[in-house]
């Protein structure tokens, strides 16, 4: 029961883009197609579900075992930039076919702030492991729906007639609004 | 290009905020009030600025290929600084921006400026581009800061306006929405809408 409370207080109550504001860069720059969202959503989905599985043992195992917590920002973003690094060269050996649909992605995800914050977040808020995956898995899932929704929408927006100042991002910014309101109908799930 | 004209290129022409739509996240996440948007930027405009020094000065001490996590690291230990300073003196700002200190590590900005001006240019201009980009956000953040806590809590730097009817209970009827997280994305749209017209008009 606990963990279908994590997975639908991740995905639609606290949503991470539309509630959080983690991740609004991706979700305003790369959200103008929804095959390309489609595949920043996997790239993060994977990286983000490793990413918080290390940071948590490295958190566990070694930050608090040696008394050196306030190392957590330096260490946690090394442990994603390397990670995302590796990531990049297994998937040109294993799957290519993978790495060509997620290649161009993978660099940006360094600088996502999703993902750091998700990690930050599993270990601030006590899970366990178990707990701390399945809240990086509905995290990524939430951040993938907004993304695809979003793309869909902008999508629509290209052949509307819109006010030549709004055109581009700031009415890329009021559609996301109204998107974030519509998720505050959620409020009351959980 | 001069000192000045590299200064002020953040506020306006360059803007991090309004006309790069960089380090959005914590634009968005942190200004539900001026003084909040104005502590985080600050915070932000200290990282960058040391941050922009460091990698101008070891430019040319760090080979290419590991450029950009050497950036990383020489940024984080300067957010673990921010961070264990504010916790230290001012906790009560500490607690409000939560998770968003840390997260200065990934803001686009930061980095960007490290790898698109710092390690391209010498130490002066390199420290000027960090105030200037820097005072840039921090001022985007503030006054987005400031219009939301104006609509939605009727007070600016905590001051009451005394803008908004009272309920039955003495309590200001504001509108909430612009504290909320949907506020923020439309509070900023406009903004945007605003800024463009501007920077339009002193181009012609």
């Amino acid at each position: 029961m606990d963990y279908i409370i994590i997975i639908i207080s991740a995905i639609f109550v606290n949503n991470i883009v539309l509630n959080q504001f983690l991740g609004v860069c991706p979700f305003i720059g790369v959200s103008s197609k929804v095959e390309t969202s489609a595949g920043m959503a996997g790239a993060v989905t994977f990286v983000m579900v490793i990413a918080t599985i290390v940071t948590y043992l490295l958190q566990k195992y070694v930050l608090n075992v040696f008394g050196i917590a306030f190392m957590q920002t330096i260490t946690f973003i090394l442990v994603i930039a390397s990670l995302v690094q590796l990531v990049e060269i297994i998937l040109k050996k294993v799957s290519p076919t993978l790495y060509q649909a997620l290649g161009i992605f993978l660099p940006l995800i360094t600088t996502n702030c999703a993902v750091l914050g998700v990690a930050i977040l599993a270990v601030q808020k006590d899970y366990n492991l178990i707990e701390s995956v399945i809240y990086a898995i509905s995290n990524a899932v939430g951040f993938g729906l907004a993304l695809i929704v979003f793309a869909g929408l902008r999508e629509h927006m290209d052949l509307v007639n819109i006010p030549k100042g709004m055109k581009g991002v700031p009415i890329a910014f009021l559609v996301a609004g109204l998107l974030a309101l519509a998720f505050m109908g959620f409020a009351g799930l959980v | 290009m001069n000192h000045w004209k590299n200064f002020n290129k953040g506020f306006f022409k360059e803007n991090a905020v309004f006309v790069l739509f960089l380090g959005l996240c914590p634009t968005l996440g942190v200004t539900t009030s001026a003084i909040n948007g104005l502590g985080m930027g600050l915070a932000t405009t200290f990282v960058l600025v040391m941050s922009n020094l460091v990698v101008s000065v070891v430019k040319s001490q760090i080979p290419d290929k590991v450029r950009i996590p050497s950036f990383i690291v020489i940024i984080a230990s300067f957010v673990t600084m921010v961070e264990l300073l504010m916790q230290a003196y001012v906790p009560a700002l500490f607690e409000q921006l939560g998770l968003f200190i840390p997260l200065i590590v990934v803001n686009c900005l930061v980095l960007g400026r490290a790898e698109a001006f710092a390690s391209k240019n010498n130490v002066v201009t390199s420290v000027i581009d960090g105030f200037g980009m820097g005072f840039g956000f921090a001022m985007a953040l503030t006054i987005l800061g400031g219009v939301r806590e104006i609509l939605g809590s009727g007070t600016i730097f905590g001051f009451d306006l005394h803008m908004f009817p009272l309920d039955a209970d003495g309590n200001p009827i504001t509108m909430i929405v612009f504290v909320l997280a949907p506020g923020a994305f439309i509070a900023l749209g406009y903004l945007i809408v605003l800024i463009n017209k501007i920077n339009n008009k002193s181009v012609k």
